[in-house]
């Protein structure tokens, strides 16, 4: 049997349509076939309108442009601006929000000629490592249906491992690229901050938030970076650096590159896990690089220091949201007195303000409300000083860490998730447990290092595990690199759930 | 130990401007006493010497040609209010003139 279209690789896709033996109509109906088949009960995507791609499609074919994507549809997160296509951020306050403009990895992905596929799943505002606090229903994993796909960007894992997306784009701030990839079996990077622009992502933490690939192995990860990478006039915050050739940087050998081993808090961490880690130090011992014991002192505050930056600039950043020049406003306001806090009373009762509080109160969820309060606590007078600005500071340490454990290594390896995908329910009721599940990937967002999860094993249950990857500002060529060779050493890559599989061969 | 009082997530609730029904005031200030208390453990890391980091990239003061570009035309902004009239957003009445 034939290996159907959307169960091939971006790489492999791109030759096969460049050589004429592939029509992208003939890959985009496959893709469309399997969305309709599988999303219902996966519910990777909010909702695709079939009508509306096969049009981008056929306008793609006619005009261009004939880019490195052509042709190839590419699924984005529903953070993602795409001017025209409602983007809701997995939440009821902005449903209904059409953007008038792209963000720029949405128009680079456009310049690319490829077919951008919108509305992946995600937490509300990527608060969540589970995709379950979206507004529009949970995502599901497609190894296990009882399963989270992780998150927060699980409608984009979840779709890539059920080859109901070639590739995808996610977003990252606490691990919401590496922590789904993990969970899916799939290839996520996190680039380094500043890498790639958030002109257009919708934010959540101003100073920790990056887009990147999710892929169904390394090589689609580098096209897709390089895709995405480089300077925005747009961003200020988008570096001034070079892009580098990631594909060549695939085939560079690593014999001789040393990896840095942290000791990490292990209380928490799955054996199977930490068995599935150890085994992947040792393909890469085997490929001649050279284990470096390293110390990370302060990751263990990571979660910490995390909860008081992200949601201290969550509950700045979702202030926009008030139900007044664009998304949701309520339209159902209390008829007793409203709660003044102290404010006068009688302002309170009529006019903007039960408007403002019950747009906001009926149009986040419980776990944004929750990053909202919690951040707006830590930044008040009072606490600033005992959370924001000690966050701050032990945020420089964490960054200090890193940058004296990547001057004697290449690349760090660590887990990405302590565990396998958890169940759907499991940790909802219980935030911290859920926080808890970012602990090795936290980290890196606070130190702006570029980080990546590749699988590298499997479960009793048949669960994916992923390794997780950590590199010098900048390297992302470098953890690449190490990625292609272990991929090439290992065909963890390969698995594929029983779902995906289901009318395909691969 | 507790440390979040009811009252004072009735009063960080004002302050983002999100209603917090009463009866949901002790679970949500039980919630947010959990998160704290584990993340007061930075407390105990010495600081005093210690500049923070509020971004991690050496760069400040960007700047760019100071060059017009056409701005997004009023009708498309205005088209994205959940409530307009003509150019205009429409919100409830914000001056009581009686």
């Amino acid at each position: 049997m034939p290996v159907a279209p959307a169960a091939l690789t971006l790489h492999e896709l791109r030759e096969q349509i460049a050589a004429g033996a592939l029509d992208p109509r003939a890959l985009l109906r496959d893709l469309l076939e399997r969305i309709s088949r599988l999303n219902p009960s996966l519910r990777a995507y909010i909702a695709v309108d079939p009508e509306r791609v096969l049009a981008q499609l056929e306008a793609r074919l006619q005009h261009g442009p004939r880019g490195p994507l052509f042709g190839i549809p590419i699924t984005v997160k529903d953070n993602l601006c795409v001017s025209g296509e409602e983007t809701a951020c997995g939440s009821q306050i902005l449903s209904g929000f059409r953007p008038p403009y792209h963000a720029t990895v949405v128009e680079r992905l456009l310049q690319a000629g490829a077919v951008v596929i919108p509305r992946a799943n995600m937490d509300e505002f990527a608060f969540g490592s589970s995709t379950e606090t979206s507004a529009f229903g949970p995502t599901r994993n497609p190894w296990d249906p009882a399963r989270v796909p992780g998150g927060s960007s699980g409608g984009s894992a979840a779709a890539v491992a059920a080859d109901v997306a070639i590739a995808a784009l996610g977003t990252d701030t606490g691990g919401s690229i590496r922590q789904p990839a993990s969970f899916c079996g799939v290839v996520g990077l996190k680039p380094t901050y500043g890498r790639v622009s958030r002109y257009g992502l919708i934010a959540f933490a101003s100073s920790l938030d990056q887009a990147g690939p999710l892929t169904k192995d390394v090589t689609d990860c580098a096209l897709l970076l390089s895709v995405i990478a480089g300077q925005d006039a747009r961003d200020s915050t988008s570096a001034p650096m070079p892009v580098p050739d990631y594909l060549a940087a695939l085939s560079e050998p690593v014999k001789g590159l040393r990896v840095g081993v942290p000791a990490l808090p292990s209380d928490g961490l799955d054996p199977q896990v930490a068995a599935a880690l150890e085994e992947a130090q040792r393909v890469l011992e085997r490929l001649g690089m050279r284990p470096v014991p390293v110390e990370l002192p302060h990751i263990r505050h990571a979660v910490e220091t995390y909860y008081i930056i992200a949601t201290a600039e969550a509950s700045s950043n979702l202030a926009r949201y008030d139900g007044v020049r664009y998304g949701w406003r309520a339209t159902a306001l209390p008829a007793g007195p409203a709660r003044g806090g102290g404010i006068d009373a009688s302002s309170a009762q009529r006019g903007l303000l039960p408007m403002y509080l019950q747009t906001r109160a009926q149009g986040f969820g419980a776990e944004a409300v929750r990053r909202i309060l919690l951040g707006t606590y830590v930044l008040s007078r009072g606490y600033y000083d005992a959370y924001y600005l000690q966050g701050m500071k032990v945020r420089t340490l964490m960054k200090r860490d890193f940058d004296a454990a990547l001057a004697q290594c290449d690349a760090l390896l660590l887990p990405t998730a302590p565990t396998p995908a958890f169940r759907l329910g499991e940790k909802l009721a219980d935030p911290l447990q859920m926080y808890l599940s970012d602990i090795y990937t936290i980290s890196a967002n606070l130190a702006g290092v570029p980080a990546m999860s590749v699988p590298c094993g499997l479960s009793r249950e048949g669960l994916p595990i992923g390794l997780q990857l950590i590199g010098a500002p900048f390297q992302e060529a470098m953890l690449l690199r190490v990625a292609r060779a272990y991929e090439q050493a290992t065909d963890w890559h390969r698995r594929r759930p029983a779902l995906a599989a289901a009318g395909t061969a691969r | 130990m507790s440390v979040v009082t009811p009252a004072e997530v009735r009063a960080v609730a004002w302050l983002a401007r999100i209603d917090v029904p009463e009866d949901r005031l002790p679970q949500v200030a039980a919630q947010l006493d959990d998160i704290l208390a584990y993340v007061r453990k930075l407390q105990a890391i010495p600081t005093q010497s210690v500049e923070p980091t509020s971004h991690v990239l050496p760069l400040s003061n960007v700047t760019r040609a100071d060059q017009p570009v056409p701005p997004l035309p009023a009708e498309q902004a205005v088209r994205l209010a959940p409530d307009q009239r003509g150019h205009l957003v429409r919100v409830p009445k914000v001056v009581d003139v009686g």
